[in-house]
């Protein structure tokens, strides 16, 4: 690519196209995330937001485009992508904890393996973000004797424990029941006023309000506007952005 | 109609339920209880229990340290070749089942011609062509005297052999059971993909085909029996044995018959407890 990524975008994303097989995913996106922003990607289910959380830890590969974390050119060979997914947390909509291990094993596991980290100090990590997230009682459980909202609180904590640059959230409250969205998206915003760099799915418009600097509208594949919360929800330019948010707004 | 079985012994707890009452276990505890009747009772059954089982163990044998006398030579021979030749399948079978699900081309394909090769083939045909065609061959080929390799061992490589391609699939289908969002979760945290799979994918797999695995083990212990045809003196080889030089065919083949299926339901029953033990701590 031509283009060198400036120091301070810590995301960079550029032309990223995906297909899978002749259906186009993603066709043509671009951003740049600074250190410290939090962004939000809204839009209609199919818009391809969920693909482009997961072109930037690579767990899908781009069929033409670049992603650049941290300066790092994820699509080179030479990168360890290993490297780079210690330094970018993802909490997915289904919370994927380990069910064979405890919720504290389950936040130990990576600190051990990729951190390196003593039995000790992965547990003191561990504790301390599951003070964080508000569930040290839990350190014992297993997840399955969790609920959705604890689940998925663990799972923000197993990502913080790594301390990473970035935090990925690929809608964190779908698979949630209402009354355990609030929990979920509180650890969130409380990460967010802590100077973490975030990028995050969701349809939570309530967040997207109170913790994004940025909010980007995806339709079919690409950006259709990206603004401030306050003028994208208030005063959306484009008809398609309007469309949307009546529909999601009007009830 | 187990599962309706189940929910009238659960609404009825602690009643008597004529229709969910295991019958069938009755009817072969009663089969074994009158063997063990005969085998007490009548000489005729005693000596060919006696010789079958591989002598007649005594709490000195135990003492000095002598499993295998302590128990019979006969049936030790049978759990030897049966515990062994299964731990060795297991390692066969997990070896095969990741690389019947492995990206390389080559390993895929080595471990898929292994598998459909072994299934393709009967398993007593099996043993004849690895313990007398396959094992020559390498010892020949490694330099090794034809004779250094016993008839158990012989019995044993075979037995692993064949099991290990059916515990292979087994393998497989555990680690295809564990949901694909373990991985990427795993992945996602930095974990490579090796230490993904042996810290997160493979111990839910391994759980997920214990009671498959169970299932194996005993119909494994039962085609141990097939090694008799490599002269291996398990309880098999020793009823022919006896039955041959006796002409005492009822005595010898009700107690071989006996002592298998007094092993596999005993294994049966703890298979059937832990699953349901699972089952409950999976909810």
């Amino acid at each position: 690519m031509a283009s060198n990524p400036m120091a301070e975008d810590i995301i960079v994303i550029e032309g990223l196209h995906k297909y899978f097989g002749d259906v186009a995913a993603v066709c043509g996106f671009d951003l740049r995330v600074k250190t410290g922003e939090v962004v939000v990607i809204v839009g209609p289910s199919g818009s391809g937001k969920s693909t482009v959380l997961r072109c930037i830890n690579h767990l899908e590969v781009p069929t033409m485009g670049a992603v650049y974390v941290d300066g790092i050119h994820l699509e080179d060979k030479e990168t360890d992508i290993n490297e780079v997914r210690a330094e970018v947390g993802m909490v997915f909509q289904q919370f994927n904890l380990f069910g064979h291990l405890s919720v504290l094993d389950n936040v130990v596991l990576a600190q051990r393996l990729v951190r390196k980290r003593s039995r000790d100090e992965a547990e003191t990590v561990a504790m301390e973000q599951l003070q964080r997230v508000g569930i040290p009682e839990k350190a014992n459980a297993f997840p399955r004797q969790l609920s959705g909202g604890q689940q998925q609180r663990v799972a923000i904590a197993c990502s913080l424990a790594m301390n990473p640059k970035i935090m990925l959230f690929d809608e964190p409250t779908s698979a949630l029941d209402p009354e355990m969205i609030k929990e979920v998206l509180d650890v969130m915003l409380d990460s967010a006023r802590a100077g973490m760099t975030m990028v995050v799915v969701t349809h939570e418009m309530g967040f997207a309000r109170s913790a994004a600097d940025r909010v980007v509208f995806m339709d079919k594949g690409c950006i259709v506007e990206t603004d401030s919360p306050d003028k994208l929800f208030s005063t959306p330019e484009h008809e398609r952005t309007k469309l949307f948010l009546s529909k999601i707004i009007s009830h | 109609m187990a599962v309706d079985a189940e929910r009238m012994t659960q609404q009825s707890e602690g009643r008597f339920n004529a229709r969910a009452f295991p019958w069938w276990l009755v009817a072969i505890i009663g089969f074994l209880a009158i063997m063990l009747a005969l085998i007490i009772t009548n000489p005729d059954y005693n000596r060919a229990f006696n010789f079958i089982k591989g002598g007649l163990g005594s709490f000195s044998d135990l003492l000095a340290g002598d499993l295998a006398a302590f128990i019979g030579r006969g049936l030790s021979m049978t759990i030897y070749v049966t515990l062994v030749a299964f731990a060795v399948a297991l390692l066969i079978g997990l070896l095969a089942g990741l690389g019947r699900i492995s990206g390389n081309v080559v390993i895929r394909n080595v471990a898929i011609t292994y598998i459909e090769f072994i299934r393709g083939v009967p398993t007593l045909v099996l043993i004849f062509t690895v313990a007398l065609v396959l094992v020559p061959t390498v010892s020949d080929t490694l330099g090794l005297a034809n004779q250094v390799i016993s008839n158990p061992t012989r019995a044993i490589i075979s037995l692993a052999i064949i099991y290990g391609a059916f515990l292979a699939e087994v393998f497989r289908a555990g680690i295809e059971s564990v949901p694909h969002g373990q991985m990427e979760a795993a992945r996602s945290l930095g974990l490579n993909s090796r230490q993904a799979m042996r810290h997160v994918i493979l111990p839910q797999a391994i759980r997920n085909v214990l009671p498959a695995l169970g299932n194996d083990f005993i119909a494994m212990l039962k085609d141990s029996s097939l090694v008799s045809v490599l002269a291996v003196r398990d309880i098999t080889q020793q009823a022919r044995l006896y039955a041959g030089s006796t002409f005492r065919f009822r005595e010898s083949y009700l107690v071989l018959t006996f002592l298998y299926l007094s092993m596999t339901i005993a294994l049966s029953l703890i298979l059937r407890w832990y699953e349901r033990r699972l089952k409950q701590d999976g909810k």
